[in-house]
């Protein structure tokens, strides 16, 4: 039995396992993919304290290191399902099944972040990384010279249209509204760039293929799509699409034990407690305004520190 | 077995006409979800020696990822007799990879 069991390897979750581990409990962290979360896609961080440039990469291993040499154990294995198995208080009391096994614990910190949305068009995830891609600094230098187009309306999507308008010889904005929820300087930027074309109150309604890689997207009018009556289609030749329509909470497998909002985060207050005594939530998947990497951190020792004291109690 | 660094020039010998089947891991040294991948490689490259496994950068062979129409990386390519037979591309768990050449 562990004192405090820890799902989802990234930011929130290791950083979580580092105070846990100084205040000397027994921690597990259970991780379906490998450690580092999305941050590992990032190429730069430039906005986290004290470190100025560091790469995603480097910021993962280093704190995955942190963890490790203060005594976390981290198994590679996909949670599937907790059940709560005392309802009395003090022994609380959780058992945690994944593909491979089943862990039992005192407490459960929930940091599993959260994954890219996907358009939900026909086609799509046949042209995965043949056409398109959900990370423009991963696989923005594929497209040197050619033509892509960026589909979304926040932060993402427009700092991935600045960064491929350095790369990509031409590059189309594709949003269904007009104007755009990411910050102002980056949306000036982009309407800088002589080869950034906007294409507003759009959306993308189909994908055209040949011999197996994306050559084409159709959009359409936003708002005679919600009317159910496709007007102003237009089909754009693209050899990329980047798809920035922002990131789902993978709470999925906890849906039926712990409380969500509608867009299936785990409803806690800035303390990380859930619904359920002894089960916490840190990072992108907990209901928050500011979703950083900076705030990942601090959830994982806001939950740490919520779990440490539900333990002492 | 060690991983093996494959180019242009040797391509053909190590993946082409390659007796056991050869896992290619398309990658570069910018790319984060690449750099975690690798060390799964390198592990499951020491537990099998039905499986060839080869490490192939994408910024040094431009032209063997347009070959194979590499778009996102990292993307793993699954060569049996020479054929391309199952590919998958981004960060995947390790017994993804061990199902995906199994």
């Amino acid at each position: 039995m562990y004192d405090i069991l820890i799902v989802g390897a990234g930011p929130a979750g290791l950083t979580a396992a580092i105070y846990a581990r100084r205040a000397s409990k027994s921690v597990l962290v259970l991780e379906a993919l490998t450690y580092g979360g999305q941050i590992v896609n990032t190429l730069e961080i430039e906005n986290y304290p004290a470190e100025p440039h560091i790469s995603g990469f480097d910021f993962a291993t280093k704190l995955y290191n942190q963890a490790k040499e203060l005594g976390a154990e981290v198994r590679f294995e996909r949670v599937t399902e907790i059940r709560k198995e005392s309802s009395d208080a003090d022994a609380s009391h959780f058992g945690v099944i994944t593909a491979k096994s089943e862990y039992e614990a005192k407490t459960v910190i929930i940091a599993t972040g959260s994954a890219n949305r996907k358009l939900g068009i026909s086609g799509e995830e046949a042209l995965i990384g043949r056409g398109i891609s959900y990370c423009a600094t991963c696989d923005g230098a594929f497209y040197r010279g050619k033509t892509v187009a960026v589909v979304g309306g926040g932060n993402t999507a427009l700092e991935d249209a600045l960064y491929l308008s350095d790369v990509a010889g031409k590059v189309y904005l594709i949003h269904r509204r007009d104007e755009f929820r990411g910050e102002e300087i980056a949306a000036a930027g982009l309407k800088e760039k002589a080869n950034v074309e906007f294409i507003l109150n759009s959306v993308v309604t189909e994908l055209k293929e040949d011999g197996g890689k994306l050559v084409s997207v159709t959009v359409a009018d936003a708002k005679s799509i919600a009317a159910g009556e496709p007007t102003g289609l237009r089909e754009i030749p693209v050899d990329g699409l980047f798809v920035a329509v922002g990131r789902i909470p993978s709470n999925q497998s906890f849906a039926g034990l712990i409380e969500t909002d509608e867009a299936g985060y785990i409803k806690a207050g800035e303390n990380c407690k859930t619904n359920v005594s002894g089960i916490f939530v840190a990072g992108d998947n907990r209901t928050k305004e500011v979703r950083q990497l900076v705030t990942a951190a601090s959830d994982g020792a806001i939950a740490a520190t919520a779990a440490i004291n539900f333990l002492n109690r | 077995m060690a991983v093996i660094t494959v180019n242009k020039d040797n391509f053909e010998n190590e993946v082409i006409k390659s007796e056991k089947k050869v896992l290619a891991d398309f990658n570069a040294a910018w790319c984060g979800p690449c750099r975690m991948l690798g060390p799964i490689i390198d592990e499951l490259a020491n537990e099998n020696d039905s499986v060839k496994f080869v490490s192939i950068n994408i910024d040094e062979n431009p032209e063997l990822a347009a070959q194979y129409g590499v778009a996102s990386i990292p993307c793993l390519v699954l060569f049996d007799g020479g054929n391309e037979v199952k590919r998958s591309v981004g960060l995947i768990p390790k017994d993804e990879i061990e199902s995906l050449i199994g």
